[in-house]
């Protein structure tokens, strides 16, 4: 395991030394958002009643902006070669790497997420669900683009191909995401979304980790 | 005693050497030549285990590397085209992230330190890693072989863009690395100062050459 923590704790120093890759997503994330009243009109009812919607969306974009960095940057100074090499077990390398990715993606589009949901209107019983539900959702979004970025290894134009490749298997988490948030608002209760959410992590945790280590071993050879 | 049998390489449909056979007893070496393209990379490549043999197989005191291939690629050295250097962590921080990885406790010889000593680059421990020459980079790269111990070598062209002095202190790590009983396999153009290494000229395994010292029609 501790190869897996050395590596984690690399990829969050090169994430802090080259701040640009974070702030970029969440400047997409912000401005995407942002743009959304100016689209549909400032109308209060009509933002709140597509908040979760807009934000759940935006942040699945941004997560996807961010996932040819996953293995891209490694895979052209060598390192991949290396850390495939020196892994003893494959998947655990990935499911590193995933976390890492999470933890400068995933959890922070989390944490800025609540502050546009008042740009949204969105209502207040929904904010602690929008938190919970992108926490919940949001690794599910890094290991699956794990598996699309280890496909797209070395393709031209990867970004846009990992994007086409990913984006319908979210759907999912998408509609579970955004029924949480709306079954608040409404007054249901969202532990039926939150634990379909579950299980789609619980599915995503073993099987992404291992099907992303098969395609980054077919890219290398 | 690491060996091969019958090897052959497939690249893109394109058959790259066939009936290839060696053997390295340790302390050995073996040195790859042959002209551009012969596949001395895709050899290298295939005895790290990155690469599938089309046929044939590897073989370690005589077990089958097949069988255990991640073991196999946790004990060896790989050093390619490629010198794995992150611009934004500093040179020490770069060796020294492998080390852990490797799971060389800093107990075990001096770390990263010795790696840095024995490649000439001490001096620029804290200099980040986009600052660093090519030749520099491809030291920092072989750093890894003085500090990470491993039983095999794999080194694709390891004298590029080294100066003479850091030629003259690569051989000397190739030279304690067999005094100790490993083996190392090292692609190589021109003459390298190594005393009795043993040579594979790849040429002679291309598809059609039939001049092969045990093959007939």
């Amino acid at each position: 395991m501790m190869p897996a923590l050395e590596l984690i704790r690399r990829d969050l120093r090169l994430a802090w030394r080259q701040g640009t890759d974070v702030a970029m997503v969440i400047a997409f994330f912000v401005l995407t958002v942002v743009l959304f009243p100016f689209g549909v009109g400032p109308e209060p009812n009509i933002l709140a009643r597509i908040g979760p919607g807009i934000l759940w969306v935006t942040a699945l974009l941004a997560a996807m902006l961010s996932l040819d960095r996953l293995f891209q940057a490694d895979h052209d100074d060598g390192s991949l070669e290396q850390l495939v090499l020196s892994s003893p077990a494959l998947p655990a390398m990935v499911l590193a790497k995933c976390l890492a990715h999470w933890l400068t993606t995933g959890l922070p589009l989390a944490v800025v997420a609540p502050i546009l949901a008042i740009l949204l209107n969105l209502g207040a019983d929904g904010f602690v669900v929008l938190v919970g539900s992108l926490l919940l959702g949001t690794p599910v979004l890094s290991l699956l683009g794990a598996v699309g970025a280890a496909l797209t290894l070395g393709a031209r134009r990867a970004g846009v191909l990992v994007a086409l490749l990913v984006l319908p298997l979210t759907i999912p988490v998408l509609i579970f995401g955004v029924g949480a948030i709306d079954a608040a608002l409404a007054d249901l209760s969202s532990r039926p979304h939150f634990l379909l959410l579950g299980a789609l992590l619980a599915a995503a945790l073993p099987l992404c980790p291992w099907a992303a280590a098969a395609a980054l071993r077919q890219a290398l050879e | 005693m690491f060996a091969g049998q019958d090897l052959a390489c497939v690249r893109g449909e394109r058959l790259i050497f066939e009936k290839l056979e060696f053997e390295l007893s340790p302390g050995g070496t073996l040195l790859l030549v042959g002209p551009n393209g012969s596949g001395k990379t895709s050899l290298l490549r295939v005895m790290a285990g990155l690469l599938a043999p089309a046929t044939g197989h590897l073989s370690w005191n005589g077990r089958d590397l097949a069988a255990e291939p991640d073991e196999h690629r946790a004990a060896l050295h790989f050093i390619g085209h490629l010198d794995p250097i992150k611009p934004a962590l500093t040179v020490a921080e770069n060796l020294a992230f492998w080390l852990r990885y490797r799971g060389v406790t800093p107990s075990a010889g001096a770390g990263w330190h010795r790696g840095l000593g024995a490649v000439g680059l001490a001096h620029l421990a804290d200099q980040p890693g986009r600052f660093l020459s090519a030749g520099q980079r491809r030291r920092l790269n072989l750093a890894r072989l003085a500090c990470i111990p491993a039983r095999l070598w794999l080194l694709d062209e390891p004298m590029t863009s080294l100066d003479t002095t850091s030629q003259t202190a690569l051989i000397r790590l190739m030279g304690d690395h067999r005094a100790a009983g490993g083996m190392i396999i090292a692609s190589v153009h021109g003459m390298i100062g190594l005393p009795d290494a043993a040579t594979l000229d790849l040429s002679r395994y291309a598809p059609g050459v039939e001049a092969r010292h045990d093959a007939g029609p």
